[in-house]
């Protein structure tokens, strides 16, 4: 057997140390996550080559949710309810926040349901948890990205022109992914914890979605509560996915309480999920 | 002496009662009364556990069904944290507390060797640079692009013990994952172990064989309720766990059975010849070791092994069934079936060990040590000085002395 020194993690002479949680805050120890990302990655690749491999459509399948809902949503909200739509088509001005939304809302069941379903992983092996909620939010970005540059035919079908700052869709859809993966974490620590969370789950992501400005535009909200609403993160996400792909209003001001909630969200996240993590294997 | 291992005063308490994971409608529900809270009970798993492992030591560790082996070993894992104390672990450690764990059945066997690899703390590039090496070790070349579903059981234990056995740690905890496989995988896990130790790295073993615990481990911690009993060199903690074990078992052991697994061990007990019950035949006795075991689905060729390891862990006999009937009906339809192995009266004064497999070609189905039994001296005789590894009553004669 050959050894590899130089892919060691950890030094020989380091020691390792096992002690009760303490009190208080716990250390986050991203490195360690870090050192270990390897595995998250493959976490990532399994999850993708097991999908695309499963299922018959294929490809197919990550457009078909955002289709879907683009096509009953314009049909309700757009020609029925008739409501407003920033001056875009409807069906334009609805299709990037199904992308979104199926983006977020599946990363974020995924990410909450990794390690109950693998219970091994958690009694059997040890590697930081984290691990688990982060490689959960990667593989939907890239049905995320199939459906988003869908988006072209329907601007070409309404004529609509893209406006330059269409180059920063990649950021939003970074900025997609962490606020998944916040959330993810959260529900990720809470589901291991109480097992009954995954049946609330469907109905407090379906709450989300129609507190979010998804089928109606922001600025439907009265100026005055409009920081308060965008406490939602989602809110800032929608206008700046809108804004940046089919030319919507630019994200207000306000829009920056998302930004503020996201990372609250994110931070508090990490330290709920690392100060839950060492129950993990007693628990589940 | 430099250490690798340092455990001092470690404690786990386990809170029973409650499930583990609550439900949230539960705490709810509970704010709502007011408090109160469940009278959940404590039970430590470990209790005050001190002990250090030099490096390049094997040491093993033995203890009945709950007496805190597992326990220990994901403490050292950092799988669980503690309740009290401190477990401490020079280097790289990897903790193998099953095999395969990770695997994903729609993946190919190229792709789990990656995936199991990064679970266990290999680095892709570890992993990349090993391949070659890991299913030449495993034996499944051939099929390493076919999906893992279509894979024996057998090839899948060997999959997964070749990229366990290519991490390179500085101490490995192993604990059980060699109670399934044929003979000559369980030679190579051990065989892997030794290198191991050989190359300077440290190991701590947890077994139920302890056949294998007296061959490898000089030194052996006996756990018992959560506390070692005793820690010292491995003929004597097994002498002892055998004085303490043996009598409980009195000649007969039930098991517990998975309802899932196709074929189950159900008991496993010694009678004398006439079927009478039997808990400490003398040396020269007769003994009929009985099996009862349920087949579950149709298994053509299923085929009974049993050996018997003496207090040394030495494996003294083994036989199966299809040696002395070819043309055995077992596995052929589901029921339960009664199997007697007539043992004659062979054993030398000792503690024994019966061990019990069931398989068909590379399928094992059961593998377990179920029983202990003892074996006492003839009538007024001593315990063998000699400890000769059998011990029959042989036809003497003498001839030429005047009388």
């Amino acid at each position: 057997m050959t050894t590899i020194d130089a892919t060691r993690v950890g030094g020989e002479d380091e020691w390792t140390e096992n002690r009760p949680p303490r009190r208080g805050l716990p250390r986050l120890d991203l490195g360690e996550a870090w050192r270990r990302r390897d595995l998250g990655v493959t976490l990532a690749e399994r999850t993708l080559k097991v999908r695309y491999r499963q299922t018959l459509l294929g490809v197919g399948w990550a457009l078909l949710q955002p289709l879907a809902g683009l096509v009953i949503f314009t049909l309700v909200f757009g020609r029925l309810a008739k409501l407003p739509s920033d001056g875009l088509p409807y069906a334009v001005f609805v299709y990037p926040a199904m992308c979104l939304w199926t983006y977020v809302s599946t990363s974020v069941s995924a990410a909450a349901a990794e390690l109950p379903q693998n219970p091994h992983l958690v009694t059997r092996v040890y590697f930081p948890r984290i691990l688990s909620p982060a490689a959960a939010v990667v593989p939907g970005l890239l049905d995320l990205a199939i459906s988003l540059a869908l988006t072209a035919v329907l601007l070409v079908v309404y004529d609509v022109r893209p406006e330059p700052q269409v180059l920063l869709v990649p950021m939003w859809m970074a900025a997609a992914a962490i606020v998944a993966f916040g959330v993810g974490t959260w529900l990720a620590a809470i589901n291991v914890k109480y097992r009954d969370v995954r049946h609330v789950l469907p109905f407090l992501l379906q709450t989300w979605f129609f507190l979010s400005p998804m089928v109606f535009p922001s600025s439907l909200v009265s100026d005055e509560w409009r920081t308060v609403y965008a406490l939602n993160p989602l809110v800032g996400l929608v206008d700046g996915f809108r804004w940046s792909l089919v030319g919507a209003p630019a994200p207000p001001a306000a829009d920056i309480a998302s930004l503020v909630s996201a990372v609250v969200i994110v931070v508090g996240g990490l330290y709920y999920f690392r100060s839950v993590e060492v129950k993990f294997a007693d628990v589940i | 002496m430099r250490n690798s291992i340092e455990v001092a005063g470690l404690g786990k308490r386990y809170t029973v009662g409650g499930r583990g994971a609550k439900l949230l409608t539960e705490v709810v529900a509970g704010w709502m009364r007011g408090g109160g809270g469940d009278k959940d009970t404590d039970f430590w798993a470990l209790q005050d556990v001190s002990f250090t492992v030099g490096t390049g030591e094997l040491v093993g560790i033995i203890g009945r069904n709950g007496a805190g082996k597992t326990t220990l070993l994901r403490i050292l894992a950092r799988i669980t944290a503690p309740t009290a104390g401190i477990a401490r672990v020079r280097g790289r450690l990897s903790a193998l507390l099953d095999v395969g764990t990770g695997f994903h059945d729609e993946l190919t066997g190229r792709e789990n060797v990656f995936l199991s690899g990064a679970i266990l703390g290999m680095s892709r590039r570890d992993v990349r640079a090993r391949f070659a090496e890991i299913a030449a070790f495993a034996g499944v070349e051939q099929f390493l692009d076919t999906p893992l579903k279509r894979y024996s059981a057998g090839m899948r234990l060997r999959l997964a013990f070749a990229v366990a056995a290519h991490l390179e740690p500085d101490v490995l905890v192993i604990d059980e994952a060699l109670a399934v496989g044929d003979a000559e995988f369980q030679a190579r896990c051990l065989g892997t172990m030794e290198d191991l130790q050989r190359s300077g790295r440290t190991v701590v073993f947890v077994s139920h064989d302890l056949g294998a615990i007296g061959r490898l481990c000089k030194r052996t911690l006996w756990l018992d309720q959560g506390r070692i009993v005793f820690d010292g060199p491995t003929p004597d903690s097994l002498r002892k766990y055998f004085d303490a074990v043996g009598r409980i078992d009195a000649g007969r052991a039930e098991i517990e059975t998975d309802p899932h697994v196709p074929v189950a061990l159900k008991s496993v007990w010694i009678t004398a010849e006439d079927g009478a019950p039997l808990t400490e035949p003398t040396r020269l006795d007769t003994v009929v070791i009985r099996l009862r075991v349920e087949v579950r689905e149709r298994i053509p060729g299923l085929d009974v092994g049993f050996y018997i390891a003496d207090s040394m862990g030495l494996r003294v006999l083994e036989d199966t069934l299809r040696v002395a009937v070819p043309a055995s009906p077992l596995g052929s339809a589901p029921g339960e079936a009664e199997l007697a192995v007539t043992l004659p009266g062979v054993l030398r004064a000792d503690a024994y060990l019966v061990g019990v497999y069931v398989y068909s070609g590379h399928d094992y189905f059961v593998v377990e040590e179920p029983l202990r039994f003892r074996v006492a001296p003839a009538p007024g005789e001593s315990e063998d000085g000699l400890r000769p590894a059998v011990r029959p009553q042989l036809t003497w004669s003498v001839t030429g002395v005047e009388t």
